[in-house]
């Protein structure tokens, strides 16, 4: 380790305070956008609360108790404060505290996202070394053609389709949902990931199951993923094969695997790293359209769910955990770059 | 260390290849357990299980089959009512006060007994915590401050209502089978409230287990609420403690899907026993899959078109009686709401006391050009109409639009989201709407009410009812109303109401289309499930399975 000049003290702290400076304002920007289009949409947020049938004194006790007679800044200032205690509210919609929601659905999210990822990225990173390789084949199109229908076939009606091949017809995996009804009471989760949770509670009947319930959309979250992954690979090994440390090492007589996967790739990894991280990070948002179509309880229905019914401190709150999401998944992968390259690191 | 990488890799490769051809070999078990009921439904309109608060479809099945009420409306004559706790009543020579005698021997299901103070405590919460629904109680004259003396209980099982005027006694006890006059496990809340600091608006130093409630439950009906978990599932388990049948089932599970295709899809792969929200495509469907089967019940829920009367042209008579015959209502009732609803042009529901049933207007393009020459207009005009995105009023509003052109008028739709649309329309600043109503109680006034009262016009209203909404100022019609209240014998009431059923007919901004119908398709092994006359009465524990 140890580059040939340490980094000062004081550059350090500049970083850090840099950094700092960076996400707080990305936080304050992010809340006050949210909030105020949150107040500017036309509707009435007290109806979300009470419904259209409420007599007219109860509507105007509830909109003085959530604070709507205030005036906006006020109303913002308020909203701020409590969310630095770690106070998000409580949601309309579910009567819960916006965060033990959100505790709740994200790991749902997470583990769907996590298992996508991985899918696109064990099948994506070697279709895009093949079509690098063997550019102009057969196989360099048929590669171009999966990432050609990944990228333009809307994902709900892929969802929809192959619910109705791999589920309705063929009855090989398991009907929208996370968990079967039967375990739904015999099954306690602890950390919130079912996989991992009946991995380790031993449950192989629950594992089953919730990974019948799981492959598909996983599947095609992986499969979108993968379209994106192995274009980006294809491009970047190609961009490597062409570099001349490849010819040395075909002078000096290395096996083409070796070039391929030793060099070449080792090479490529590094910008595939904040590809993959990135993509990871969109999945982690919550796919909406695939957690509707899968009745998937994650952090997107969540916030769709929300964000229909006007109720605005779990939209708030959601978007709060999705742009933590950005930056942190942004900083690991910078740190991961600086791990993976070298040169980075001594800059 | 490359090579490592890639044997792995190569390894991981091969496990999931593995892994899905497990999942091909697998065999499919698509069957629910032989003791539970698994219902897929859209549950997400509900945001509270407290019967005091509670106000939404989905929560008035729960509470109507989770608590008994004094009184329940009989099932096979919705225009009477029969006991639940109640084991008969009386009401006094001056209408004014009513006497509950309850059944001996009742228990909650937490094993405590029902009294007569469980009774009155219940109503005294519900009128103190004045949420939504609380109104159903307070039109008789009850406030945070009279009601213990209004609703008391005079020994164990004896519960004395004092109401404020000598209202129609069909009115008084249509408005307790509502199930905000669902009776609470006094003992059992109390010893869940939260202490709360008073203020102006609310007057009580805690919140009469509100808080609790919410999603809680203290109730004595054939199940007992086990679980709600807001857009995923509420679980209901069977009470031991029921004084009456007890539930077939020991357990029913209603299953947050918002989808009809969905719905259909699990239906057909046994996932789940019950499909509750069904389009007309996929009814069809079901009801021709030989495995399946399905049902219906009309429910008190009119969809109509309405006419705000701030738009000059819209408020010609002539104008409102055109618009009548411009909706092709043949059309309508044989494809966008067949299965599902049923053509019917009064604001009371069939099943109500004093419904009207005839449906006197025709699509007819010549009657509706003549009426709009005599007032003016026979080259049409433009006018816009706030539509909620989803089915059925999208496609009723384009057919509308359609029929509406072959007369001259052009319409322009305004598409937006329901709550959007909701605001909208409560400010008064649309030129039509598209809705529906559903009656808060099963009487006829709570239709009547909205339909034909309009207390104050002014922008400062503050009884916002549709009416109201369409700027519709009728004082003879609204003292009409009021007084139907006070008729107490029966007949005579369900007389006037059908007067001023006409009356809408003929005069009113509102164009009425429709009745809902409820669906439900199920598998062939599920028994006895009927959908009742109401929301709260779509009772689960008479089912069984096969």
């Amino acid at each position: 380790m140890g580059g040939r000049r340490r980094a000062r003290p004081a550059k350090i702290m500049g970083a850090v305070l840099r950094f700092l400076v960076i996400v707080v304002t990305t936080y304050l920007g992010l809340l006050a956008v949210t909030f105020f289009i949150g107040r500017v949409i036309p509707i009435d947020p007290v109806l979300a609360v009470l419904g259209d049938r409420a007599p007219t004194h109860v509507v105007e006790r509830t909109r003085e108790a959530m604070g709507l007679n205030l005036p906006l800044y006020q109303q913002f200032f308020i909203y701020v404060r409590q969310a630095l205690t770690g106070d998000f509210g409580i949601s309309v919609l579910t009567t819960n505290p916006v965060m033990t929601d959100i505790r709740r659905v994200f790991p749902a999210t997470m583990e769907l996202a996590t298992l996508g990822t991985l899918i696109g990225a064990i099948f994506g990173v070697p279709l895009g070394v093949l079509a690098a390789v063997k550019r102009g084949s057969i196989a360099d199109q048929i590669v171009r053609v999966i990432g050609l229908v990944g990228y333009s076939v809307p994902i709900f009606w892929l969802a929809l389709l192959s619910l109705l091949v791999f589920y309705a017809r063929l009855k090989w995996v398991a009907y929208p949902g996370r968990i079967d009804i039967v375990f739904e009471y015999t099954f306690t989760p602890i950390t919130g990931f079912y996989l991992f949770d009946a991995l380790w509670q031993r449950q192989w009947d629950v594992l089953w199951d919730v990974f019948r319930h799981i492959i598909l959309p996983a599947s095609l979250l992986g499969y979108f993923s993968l379209a994106y992954i192995s274009r980006m690979t294809r491009s970047f090994m190609l961009n490597e094969l062409q570099q001349e440390y490849i010819v040395a090492a075909r002078a000096k007589g290395l096996s083409e695997t070796r070039i391929i996967w030793g060099h070449a790739l080792r090479n490529a990894a590094v910008p595939l790293v904040t590809v993959i991280a990135l993509s990871y990070a969109g999945l982690l948002e919550g796919s909406v359209l695939t957690e509707t179509v899968f009745a998937w309880p994650g952090l997107g229905l969540y916030i769709t769910n929300s964000l229909q019914n006007a109720d605005m401190n779990a939209v708030l709150g959601g978007t709060i955990v999705i742009g933590s999401v950005f930056i942190g998944i942004n900083l690991l992968s910078d740190l991961l770059y600086r791990t993976l390259d070298p040169r980075t690191r001594q800059r | 260390m490359m090579h490592k990488l890639n044997g792995r890799l190569r390894l991981l490769t091969a496990s999931a290849a593995l892994a899905m051809v497990m999942a091909a070999t697998a065999p499919a078990f698509a069957e629910t357990p032989k003791d539970t009921l698994v219902e897929a439904f859209a549950i997400d309109d509900v945001i509270s299980m407290d019967p005091g608060e509670a106000f939404e479809l989905t929560a008035a099945e729960i509470t109507g089959n989770t608590y008994s009420m004094l009184v329940r409306l009989d099932i096979n004559d919705t225009t009477k009512v029969v006991g639940d706790l109640a084991d008969s009543w009386t009401v006094s020579d001056d209408g004014l006060t009513y006497t509950f005698k309850l059944k001996p021997g009742l228990k909650f299901a937490s094993g405590n007994p029902v009294t007569a103070a469980d009774v009155a405590w219940s109503f005294e919460r519900a009128v103190k915590l004045d949420k939504s629904p609380a109104f159903i109680l307070t039109q008789f004259g009850l406030n945070g401050e009279n009601v213990t003396e209004k609703a008391k209980a005079t020994d164990d099982t004896t519960f004395v209502f004092t109401v404020d005027q000598p209202y129609a006694p069909s009115f008084v006890l249509n408005c307790l089978t509502a199930t905000v006059g669902a009776v609470l496990d006094k003992k059992l809340v109390l010893e869940n409230v939260k202490p709360v600091t008073p203020t102006d608006e609310y007057k009580f130093d805690n919140d009469f287990g509100n808080e609790w409630l919410k999603t809680g439950y203290a109730g004595s009906g054939p199940f007992k609420l086990r679980e709600w978990r807001a857009n995923e599932v509420i679980v209901l388990e069977r009470n031991e403690n029921y004084y009456g049948e007890q539930a077939k089932l020991a357990r029913v599970i209603y299953r947050h899907m918002k989808e009809s295709s969905g719905q259909r899809l699990a239906l057909e792969a046994g996932d789940i026993d019950v499909a509750r929200n069904l389009e007309p495509g996929d009814f069809d469907a079901v009801s021709k899959n030989a495995d399946l089967a399905t049902t219906n019940a009309p429910k008190g829920t009119v969809y109509y078109i309405s006419l705000n009367q701030k738009n000059a042209n819209l408020a010609k008579p002539e104008v409102r009686e055109a618009f009548k015959y411009l909706v092709d209502y043949d059309a309508i009732g044989s494809t966008l709401i067949k299965g599902i609803g049923e053509i019917h042009q009064s604001f009371l529901p069939k099943g109500v006391l004093g419904a009207l049933d005839e449906n006197p207007y025709k699509f007819d393009v010549a009657k509706a050009k003549e009426l709009l020459a005599k007032a003016g207009l026979a080259d049409g005009f433009t006018v816009t109409m706030d539509v909620r995105n989803g089915q059925p009023v999208t496609g009723i509003a384009e057919s509308f639009q359609q029929t509406l052109g072959q007369a001259g008028v052009k319409l322009e739709i305004i598409p937006g989201d329901g709550k959007q649309t909701l605001t909208k329309y409560r400010a008064r600043n649309h030129d039509m709407y598209i809705g529906q109503w559903g009656m808060d109680y099963f009487d006829p006034n709570s239709n009547a009410e909205t339909f034909t009262a309009n207390p104050d016009n002014s922008d400062e209203g503050k009884n916002k009812t549709l009416a109201w909404r369409n700027a519709w100022d009728v004082p003879e019609l609204t003292k009409k109303t009021k007084d139907a209240l006070l008729e107490r014998d029966s007949a005579k009431r369900a007389e006037t109401y059908k007067e001023l059923q006409k009356t809408v007919l003929g005069e009113s901004p509102f164009v009425i289309i429709f009745q809902q119908t409820e669906v439900a398709g199920y598998r062939g092994n599920v028994k006895g499930l009927k959908l009742g006359p109401s929301f709260d009465t779509n009772f689960v524990a008479g089912i069984s399975k096969e």
